[in-house]
């Protein structure tokens, strides 16, 4: 057998960058410094069209001074961009669509541009490669879609190019790893250039510009719930969570939606979680943002441990002060990192528990909606039972014991199950209805041409759901006419609960498929917001002893 | 915007009464509503009169009041609704609520 070597130059793509930085070299001031007003020339100096290009901006830090720069080069010389970013949050984001600067799209979250991404897929502005969640596609940053050059935000920088990325870190380092490891080019925005700085976390060598943004950089306080909006609803549900989940499952390790529902669950901890005599069995490490309405349940000695994601406006002396709980660095500032959190949220926590918009009969869940190109976040990671565990917890043992396939399918071997939790209401604002034949996510694809329907959790995946009717224990069913049935059962009065059969109901009901708040012994007209720890913000503050210091659109004192 | 007034009666079993000849529970704010419930002799039944802006929603409000009547066994009340855009367990909160203040016993 004879082998074929090729001859081709095996380091192109370090003379490439190596090229990009001479055309550079003119705006470079002392040691990495480029000035705000150089910005656009530099980017048109070293983008190169069809470059793959990340612009750092995810649920809460934004990239914001260079998503606006990136618009201003000249289309003529940067065009067809592959963008690869995990959220697609600014109006920059989509312009350079808009003016030809970019042409493709790779992404996982989109928010607040949603529409407009499901807008400009038809009018054929933008070609989407496809919507991932945030493990997967910081994956693919090391594997087909590295970036050329990566467009970040740090806090802080020293001249040589040092980062302090401090208490909202997020996405950085896998974004900077990616890039600069395989000779791409790091430009960073910060709000301060400084001699020293608090701590290093990113080193200077992998990264190549620094500018001083004229603003510093956005932040959104995207995981602070008022507690005064949290309704009597929200506690009902709270309740049986707390009841026929949390106890039930004795659930140690877990992660939290963003919405009301889970901030109510929080603020009952020290009441009804109390109560049921829980403190040290449930809710002792969390994969979570800093929430404020865990403050309550911190003070009262129920949490042991908090890992990040990211930051959170407000809490930065607060979880300062708390280095026992939070992970926060030798300089006395927290570190989070998306990536880490994303995987502790996979593959070790028992259970997540969050928010929907639209449940099926089969149990897929999803928040996508007819027009809105939205994408999942890290809620997929985390709300699916990770096949690659191989830690038994009791939360874990207990929900792969009850489950009704088992036999079928495992044979022998004693496996474990994560609880994927969703919490819906029958009918929410404006009675719009969480359940329904048929998900947007169908309507959705056909309108934007998806190979697949964007389904936050599969069916298969999710073992709860929690309406005011009850909770459906979905792992004990043995078929899926059961599921459909379980689910049908507490779905109220909502186009798929009206084709519940009442007799099969009632024998759910007796298996333990089904629990109404009457089966848990739960009293609803106790269900009010006298549940609460904490009725406002202000109650918050005084919890911190003073700590939290909520933005000012929190404030009403 | 206009109102719609939808008028319900429910047979009872009327294993449950209620003690105060007039009581009051709730107030019609945004997501929630008030519930008035009137002692009154309907031969067991129970009467149900709803002032709501939402349309289309009578069989829903039927279905969820048939629940209460038959979950708590009242009878031989009348109530009246005023709703703002309450979901329909918040309606069925509210209720239970309202039979409960409605049959404490009255303070001496």
């Amino acid at each position: 057998m004879e082998y074929k070597g090729i001859t081709r130059e095996w380091d192109t793509r370090k003379k490439d960058a190596l090229e990009r930085a001479k055309k550079a070299a003119p705006y470079v001031k002392e040691g990495k410094i480029v000035d705000a007003k150089d910005t656009v020339a530099l980017m048109e100096a070293v983008i190169k069209p069809f470059d793959k290009v990340n612009i750092e901006g995810n649920n809460q830090k934004q990239a914001d001074f260079l998503a606006k720069c990136l618009c201003q080069v000249d289309p003529a010389k940067v065009h067809d961009l592959h963008m690869v970013q995990s959220v697609v949050a600014l109006p920059e984001h989509l312009d350079v669509f808009e003016k030809g600067i970019a042409k493709k799209l790779d992404m996982s979250f989109s928010g607040a541009q949603a529409g407009r991404i499901s807008q400009f897929l038809q009018e054929g502005k933008l070609e989407l490669g496809a919507i991932h969640t945030y493990l997967e596609l910081y994956g693919r940053y090391f594997l087909d879609l590295t970036p050329r050059v990566a467009l970040v935000a740090a806090t802080m920088a020293d001249k040589d190019g040092n980062l302090y990325t401090g208490f909202s870190t997020e996405d950085t380092p896998a974004i900077v790893e990616a890039t600069k490891f395989r000779q791409g080019i790091v430009i960073v925005q910060v709000n301060e250039i400084v001699d020293k700085l608090p701590r290093v976390d990113i080193p200077g060598d992998w990264v190549d510009y620094i500018i001083k943004s004229p603003k510093p950089f956005y932040i959104e306080p995207l995981f602070t719930r008022d507690p005064a909006l949290i309704t009597d609803a929200q506690v009902l549900k709270g309740m049986m969570a707390i009841k026929g989940i949390y106890a039930e499952y004795q659930v140690e390790s877990l992660n939290h939606g963003i919405g009301f529902d889970t901030a109510a669950i929080e603020l009952m901890l020290p009441t009804y979680g109390e109560e049921l005599g829980l403190k040290g069995k449930i809710c002792k490490n969390f994969i979570l943002n800093p929430h404020p309405s865990l403050i309550p349940a911190i003070e009262t000695g129920w949490v042991e441990s908090v890992y990040c994601f990211g930051g959170e406006l407000g809490m930065e002396d607060y979880v300062a002060a708390r280095s026992d709980i939070f992970f926060v660095g030798p300089d006395g500032s927290m570190r989070s990192n998306r990536a880490f959190s994303q995987t502790a949220g996979h593959y070790a926590i028992d259970m997540f528990i969050g928010g929907t918009l639209q449940v099926d009969p089969y149990g897929n869940s999803s928040t996508a909606t007819a027009n809105r190109v939205a994408g999942f976040g890290g809620a997929p990671n985390m709300g699916c039972d990770p096949k690659g565990r191989r830690h038994a917890s009791h939360a874990w043992l207990k929900c792969g014991e009850e489950y009704g396939l088992k036999e079928e399918l495992w044979g022998p071997v004693r496996r474990g199950k994560r609880l994927v939790v969703q919490l819906a209401e029958t009918f929410r604002e404006k009675l719009a209805p969480g359940f329904v034949e048929e998900l947007d996510a169908f309507i959705l694809a056909k309108n934007a041409n998806l190979p697949i329907e964007p389904v936050m959790i599969y069916g298969d995946d999710m073992t709860h759901i929690i309406t005011e009717e009850g909770i459906a224990y979905l792992p004990k069913c043995r078929c899926m006419a059961e599921r459909t049935a379980a689910i049908r059962g507490i779905a109220g009065f909502t186009e798929v609960g009206m084709k519940a059969d009442p007799k099969e109901t009632k024998r759910l009901r007796e298996l333990g498929i089904i629990k109404t708040a009457a089966d848990l012994g739960i009293d609803i007209t106790r269900a009010t917001r006298d549940m609460l720890a904490a009725k406002n913000v202000y109650d918050l503050v005084v919890w911190s002893k003073g700590l939290y210091n909520p933005p000012a659109r929190f404030r009403s004192w | 915007m206009a109102l719609e007034i939808l008028e319900f009666e429910f047979k009872s079993a009327a294993t449950q009464g209620i003690n105060k000849e007039w009581s009051h529970f709730g107030v019609t704010g945004s997501g929630d509503l008030e519930v008035l419930m009137e002692k009154k002799d309907l031969g067991g039944a129970v009467k149900a009169k709803v002032v709501t802006p939402v349309k289309g929603f009578d069989a829903v409000w039927e279905k969820m009041l048939g629940k209460f009547v038959d979950d708590t066994g009242v009878g031989n009340v009348s109530i009246e609704i005023n709703d703002d855009n309450a979901t329909p367990i918040v309606v069925y909160v509210r209720l239970r609520q309202a039979l409960a203040e409605a049959t404490a016993k009255e303070v001496e």
